[in-house]
């Protein structure tokens, strides 16, 4: 006998072993040898013991409400501490009855950065949405807002400048008639406000109480420090890596030198140069805000970094771009302002938010020059011998603030990334 | 641990040579016209400088700052916190960033000199002391020999200690960590037998950070003071008649507290008899004058900040938290060191 079935028959077979649904999923993934069976078991055991450990810390055991440190002890996590610092750790030393100030600030900021990662945003109203937002970071945060003469006429002379080289060529006459009225009223403003004949006259804008930059901190810190590092950094960058590809040697040897020189030290030796030993070579007296020095190296700083990102941008570009924009007739101003960056930077943007995740981090460090950044007040926070003995929770707490930030940034980036992409995928 | 003398302080001090003399004599109207006194004070020491959880700035350090804005102003909240590093604080008072420091700077002879400042008395006499573990038995820091001690590296702590030891003939083991919280999880794990810092951090961690199992009285802090830390308000070289304003302020305070004035009774020592209390209220005017200031100069750091005893109290002492022994900073009177020259 053989088990040949006879022609024409088909053998009944058991019905296979269901390999859909959520138990086939199982069974494929999870226990498809005895090796990997004994390895979920392994790791399923020791992932219940963590988190059943750290819940009945966190949870089960804690304390949500003891009014002050002694009473929390001898217990699980001791989220009170959290409850009575959490302003403190948000805001720092801003007046406490006015915390509604930095917490509208922080919105703006969070309003402004959402609102410009949406494409659609990308060209002029990017500019609307910044100058805005900004103005209304700042005044909130400072309370009032003075704004110069010089700085009106030093915006009609930029407008001008950049509108007559951009648009040289290209533009119609009318056009090119205001930005030559622009750019000469600009100029001819401030060469009067410097010889002293045009009165230093500054609009003020004061809704608020003044609240000095000694008393910030917390998040806002944070973000503006992050923020506003990066947004001034970025067209700095730009320039330091056309600088760098530029024919010109001295140009190019002092952007070199320059990117080198600040990739070439830690941060902290900057932020410890611009708070130690920059007012040493001030004439006494004369000091600079400490924020604002701490703010201007975090620009050095990531100025450098960028340009390094951005060159690689460059870099990929394919030469007969610049040819082709050569042949058109176009300026070296039209000619990369016009043809390259656009290509470049769409290419650069999501390395360039991983830098943002970077440096939202690293301005952290500020904490050695006595800037109360968030995770400077959350140490503060700490100290208070009331509450001292804590620093899991405190800790804890400032991580989950950081990873909400940073986990986003980079779900964004991705999503960024397969979006700029789709049109060289095909 | 204070008397960290950072390179770059030294190298500040060269480099800004005579701009002390740059400011002669303008300290004081430039406070004035600000309307405000910009006070440099720690980044976070436990009753000495810390903001709070409404982030309003306290601490004995804090009161001497509100104390010189109440001479100066009549109103102890005219005062702008600078928080400053360890490394920060002497090059923020040379370049003028600060008017004051208030911030446990131990008074040494190179900083009253080199750095070209002016310490203006001592609000806390600090030093170098042991803590141990009550189950070791030790009654004394003599008995200490052979011990292992944990400690903070790069300090005048680990130079003192090792004197300490040789000096005594004895031996030790040193368990060197970095960070203060570390050093105390390894005492408090028993990693080491000894625990050595100033007296008055060691005072605050016994109180605070001692972890739930255990108690602040499984632990003693050993009698032997083992180094000098007077701990004072500094200024820059140039302007004395600020400088004294800050000398006075805080003999004010001294003496107030030696005369039975405080914040509660202050109001009725106006209207006191006695001579002195009378010079030291403005009743009897001269004292203000002598200094260019409001003739109630010395009521207004009463009735805002608190006499000397109350300010101690309320932020290390008997009333706070930390409960840190009044010890050496007791007054004269009583059998310790805070002597004030007399009002008059």
């Amino acid at each position: 006998m053989t088990d040949v079935a006879p022609v024409g028959e088909r053998r009944q077979l058991a019905p296979p072993v269901d390999d859909s649904g959520a138990l086939g999923w199982i069974r494929r993934n999870l226990f498809s040898s005895w090796a990997n069976g004994i390895t979920t078991v392994v790791l399923i055991v020791a992932v219940g013991w963590i988190l059943s450990w750290f819940l009945e810390w966190a949870v089960f055991t804690a304390n949500f409400t003891a009014a002050s440190g002694s009473e929390c002890r001898a217990q699980g996590a001791c989220w009170a501490i959290v409850g009575e610092k959490w302003r403190y750790i948000f805001f720092g030393s801003f007046p406490y009855e006015q915390h509604w100030r930095p917490l509208f600030a922080v919105i703006a900021m969070l309003a402004m950065l959402i609102l410009s990662s949406d494409r659609r945003m990308w060209n002029w109203r990017l500019i609307v949405i910044w100058g805005v937002g900004s103005f209304i970071t700042f005044l909130l945060m400072f309370g009032e807002i003075h704004l110069p003469l010089s700085l009106f006429l030093f915006v009609a002379l930029a407008v001008g400048a950049v509108g007559l080289i951009l648009r040289r060529n290209i533009g119609a006459a009318g056009e090119m008639n205001a930005y030559r009225a622009l750019a000469a009223i600009g100029l001819a403003g401030l060469v009067l406000r410097i010889a002293g004949i045009l009165p230093a006259w500054s609009l003020a804008i004061a809704p608020l109480s003044y609240v000095e930059t000694n008393l910030w901190g917390g998040l806002p810190v944070t973000l503006i420090l992050a923020t506003y590092g990066l947004v001034f950094a970025f067209p700095y960058g730009i320039l330091l890596a056309l600088g760098r590809r530029s024919e010109l040697p001295l140009i190019k040897g002092l952007c070199v030198g320059f990117i080198e020189l600040i990739r070439g030290v830690p941060l902290i030796s900057l932020l410890i140069m611009a708070s130690v030993m920059l007012p040493l070579f001030l004439p006494s007296g004369v000091t600079f805000d400490k924020f604002l020095r701490a703010q201007v190296a975090v620009i050095l700083f990531a100025g450098a970094y960028i340009a390094e990102i951005i060159r690689g941008g460059l870099q990929s570009l394919p030469k007969g771009q610049f040819e082709a924009a050569d042949a058109m007739g176009l300026n070296y101003v039209q000619k990369t302002a016009l043809i390259v960056l656009p290509q470049a930077l769409r290419v650069v943007i999501p390395p360039l938010i991983n830098t943002f995740i970077g440096f939202f981090k690293d301005t952290s460090l500020v904490l050695i020059i006595g800037i109360f950044d968030f995770l400077n007040t959350a140490n503060q926070a700490l100290v208070d011998p009331n509450w001292a003995g804590f620093p899991g929770e405190i800790y804890l707490f400032a991580a989950f603030i950081y990873f909400i930030f940073c986990y986003s940034m980079s779900r964004y980036s991705k999503r960024l990334e397969i979006e700029l992409n789709r049109g060289t995928r095909r | 641990m204070f008397n960290k003398l950072t390179a770059a302080g030294i190298a500040a001090a060269t480099l800004i040579g005579a701009a002390g003399a740059a400011h002669a004599g303008k300290e004081l109207d430039a406070i004035k016209a600000r309307g405000a006194l910009i006070c440099g004070v720690g980044t976070g020491t436990a009753g000495f400088n810390l903001a709070d959880s409404q982030g309003k700035w306290r601490g004995l350090n804090v009161d001497v700052c509100r104390a010189v804005a109440a001479a100066i102003f009549g109103d102890a909240e005219k005062v702008k916190y600078v928080p400053l590093t360890a490394q920060q604080r002497f090059t923020a008072l040379q370049s003028g960033e600060v008017d004051l420091l208030s911030n446990n700077t131990t008074w040494t002879l190179t900083r009253d000199t080199a750095l070209g400042f002016d310490f203006t008395g001592v609000t806390y006499y600090d030093g170098q002391g042991f803590m141990v573990n009550k189950k070791l038995g030790v009654k004394s820091a003599k008995e200490l020999n052979g011990a292992t001690v944990c400690v903070a590296p790069g300090t005048t702590t680990e130079l003192n200690l090792a004197d300490y030891f040789r000096a005594n003939k004895m031996q030790f083991k040193p368990v060197v960590i970095e960070k203060a919280d570390e050093i105390r999880a390894a005492f408090f794990a028993g990693r080491c037998d000894v625990y050595t810092t100033d007296a008055s951090a060691l005072a605050a961690v016994r109180v605070a950070n001692v972890p739930a199992p255990q108690k602040a009285e499984d632990y003693i802090v050993l009698p032997e003071i083992i180094s000098k830390e007077p701990l004072g308000p500094v200024v820059r070289h140039g302007d004395n008649q600020f400088g004294d304003i800050v000398t006075w302020s805080l003999f004010a305070m001294l003496e107030a507290e030696e005369y039975g004035i405080d914040s509660k009774n202050v109001d009725q020592m106006l209207k006191s008899d006695n001579p002195t209390i009378k010079r030291i209220l403005g009743v009897t005017p001269g004292m203000g004058k002598a200094l260019g200031l409001d003739e109630k100069w010395v009521y207004n750091i009463i009735k805002q900040v608190g006499n000397y005893g109350e300010s101690f109290d309320r932020n290390i002492g008997k009333d706070s938290i930390l409960k840190i022994d009044r010890g050496v900073n007791k007054l004269w009177t009583k059998g310790g060191l805070q002597y004030a020259p007399p009002i008059r």
